[in-house]
């Protein structure tokens, strides 16, 4: 896939960032405030979605990329049954239950694990949708060679 | 003992993912790891259903229990009758993953078959436990994405248009029943079964019943294929690799259709005079057309397919006639066997299913044809496949001593006893139909003059997929034990009565 003009590039480059950014915010404050793990994760893989149409994929290792992308997310989604079994080990021993001390409401340190399921899901998330991007772009790539 | 009742979603969950990154670290890992964790879930079953005493369980998740007597987190029910399908599932689930060992070394990709393949679990699992109507679309959707991706498995032109058949009438159903849990939600204000049939029975306006009731029969309707929303099992279930077809149709449209749809209709709303009349035709229609169709067959895994659609006609509609004669109330211990030969028959049938699609799975191995005439004299080359088809032919077609005999001999007897004169000579005709087809089956795949020149040159198959074989059919012979009255009142009885007494797992749950 080729890239677009050097405007584009240079815009995408400039927003990118700010929009990673955003997207981690969005993440860490879930349990604060309308969004959590799955809109955040969307929002940075959107970032990489942009660098990667306004650059080409051509500079990219395509394989490389969607076998990394897809065991970062295997991974997340993993963390996140791990998280759900230690709450059968501490606390009150129950399936899913919030065993971390709960904080001071509002504080963004607050809501004992949900802020840790909520990184994890965003991770789970921006993986996917990353990896459904890139598995779209090897098949127009191998299609229409 | 409460505490595995979330394990049995954990563990096949946990096993998908890691199965996924260490099956490029570590050579040979999904192998090994699969079948040990499917074993444990295998032998988590079979612990709970000896020691759970007639009673059910209820788990609340993350602790979230009832608040003033309403549910307010989300509860996994374990009763008689959800402990009959988690067996059933992983049972079935773990000979198929065994017989896989061997059978899909033919395939690339084998680390996501694995992982794919503990995802249909885990999503059934989730789906015959969940006690909440939207956990239960969830669960559903877990499982039948994965068994969309694993119908595609071999990505041949025939697999990808039957995977899109699938989706297309798949995703139509999702979406219905999606609909209907929207409208239960928005008249209950709750998503738990129990409640909702609480909140129900203290009035609901009747159209609106009759709508959620017809979108939730034709969503499930589909995902059960019975006719008329059959049209995507033939190719699904035919295209599919057979240790896939033997789960998709031995457990898969059980679990996420005939048991949601008994669960919803017995337990959540009140039996209503036309639901019941309505199941009972869908599945006196299915039962007919799917075993005539059958009859006509040549592609074995096609013949197999249209069989399932007839036996789960015989399923439906012995629960149409307990439903009808619970309704009439006047002859209790008629309805009592058509509930427990409903429920004794999807056992039955989840086992003999199996085994039948693993023997044309190895006759696919071994010949890679599906075509009946391409076959013959295969009995000395197979033997072990020949005697396992065999024994798993005269199952579905009810002949003594096997289990698919009991089982058919007690919905018989109970629609005779209901006074359902013309279902049972229907069940009759179609049994001796089942009989005509299963012959035709064995005379020309196993005994016919061979039309194969190199016939001395196939072999048995390996021995994972020969020993499943085997131990399939030797349940087939253990399974009619459960037609004796000792062991039917242990193992169907508490099944039976969640059923019999509708409001039994409302009360259970929310005292």
């Amino acid at each position: 896939m080729e890239g677009m003009s050097i405007i584009v590039k240079k815009v995408s480059q400039l927003l990118a960032g700010l929009i990673f950014v955003y997207g981690i915010y969005i993440i860490l404050h879930g349990h604060l405030t309308p969004g959590g793990g799955f809109a955040g994760g969307a929002i940075i893989a959107g970032a990489f979605i942009l660098l990667i149409l306004a650059n080409g994929s051509s500079a990219l290792n395509l394989k490389k990329e969607i076998s990394g992308s897809s065991n970062t997310e295997s991974l997340a989604i993993l963390m996140v049954v791990v998280l759900a079994m230690m709450s059968l080990a501490f606390g009150v021993k129950v399936f899913f239950s919030n065993f971390l001390p709960k904080g001071e409401p509002g504080e963004l340190l607050s809501a004992g694990v949900i802020p840790l399921y909520n990184i994890f899901i965003g991770i789970e998330v921006a993986g996917a949708i990353l990896t459904i991007f890139l598995a779209l772009v090897i098949f127009k790539e191998e299609s229409s060679k | 003992m409460e505490a595995m009742i979330p394990l049995f979603v954990a563990i096949p969950l946990i096993s998908a993912f890691l199965i996924v990154l260490l099956s490029k670290l570590i050579n040979g890992f999904h192998k090994i790891f699969a079948p040990f964790s499917l074993l444990a879930l295998l032998f988590m079953a079979v612990y709970i259903f000896t020691n759970l005493d007639n009673t059910s369980m209820t788990y609340a998740m993350g602790g979230w229990g009832l608040l003033n007597d309403l549910p307010i987190g989300i509860f996994l029910v374990l009763d008689g009758f959800s402990i009959l399908m988690l067996g059933i599932i992983n049972i079935i689930g773990f000979i198929a993953l065994f017989y896989s060992l061997s059978y899909i070394s033919k395939y690339t990709a084998e680390s996501n078959y694995y992982a794919l393949f503990c995802l249909i679990i885990a999503g059934m699992n989730g789906v015959v436990l969940s006690g909440d109507l939207f956990n239960l679309f969830v669960f559903l959707e877990v499982s039948v994405i994965s068994s969309y991706a694993l119908v595609a498995f071999g990505v041949g032109k025939t697999e990808l248009e039957a995977s899109f058949k699938y989706q297309v009438l798949g995703g139509l159903a999702s979406m219905l029943i999606l609909l209907a849990i929207g409208l239960i939600y928005w008249k209950t204000k709750t998503l738990n079964i129990a409640d909702v049939r609480n909140v129900m029975s203290g009035g609901f306006s009747r159209p609106y019943y009759i709508f959620v009731q017809v979108l939730l029969l034709t969503g499930f309707g589909l995902k059960a294929a019975i006719i008329p929303f059959h049209a995507w099992l033939p190719d699904a279930h035919s295209s599919a690799p057979s240790p896939i077809s033997a789960m998709l149709s031995g457990v898969l449209i059980k679990a996420v259709g005939i048991y949601v749809l008994i669960r919803l209709f017995f337990n959540m709303f009140e039996f209503t005079h036309e639901i019941a009349v309505v199941f009972t035709v869908l599945g006196t229609i299915s039962m007919v057309i799917g075993s005539l169709v059958a009859l006509v067959q040549w592609d074995v895994k096609r013949l197999l397919a249209y069989s399932s659609i007839s036996q789960m006609g015989y399923i439906v509609m012995a629960f149409g006639m307990g439903m009808i004669l619970l309704i009439k109330g006047d002859n209790e211990p008629a309805a009592i066997l058509a509930i427990g030969g409903g429920i004794y028959h999807m056992i039955n049938h989840s086992v003999f299913k199996g085994l039948l699609f693993l023997n044309a799975g190895a006759l696919e191995y071994r010949l890679d044809t599906r075509d009946l005439k391409q076959m013959g004299g295969l009995s000395k080359a197979m033997p072990v496949t020949s005697s396992t088809s065999l024994m798993a032919s005269m199952s579905i077609s009810g002949l003594p001593p096997f289990n698919g005999f009991f089982s058919k001999l007690i919905i018989i007897i109970a629609a005779v006893n209901g006074k359902f004169y013309i279902l049972a000579v229907l069940a009759i005709v179609i049994s001796i139909i089942t009989l005509a087809y299963f012959l035709k089956f064995q005379h020309y795949a196993f005994y016919n003059r061979t039309p194969l020149k190199s016939l001395d040159k196939i072999r048995e198959v390996p021995f994972p997929m020969t020993s499943s074989m085997i131990l399939l059919a030797i349940l087939c012979l253990a399974l009619s034990l459960l037609a004796l009255p000792s062991v039917n009142e242990a193992v169907l009885h508490p099944a039976i009565q969640v059923l019999m007494q509708s409001d039994l797992y409302s009360i259970t749950l929310i005292p």
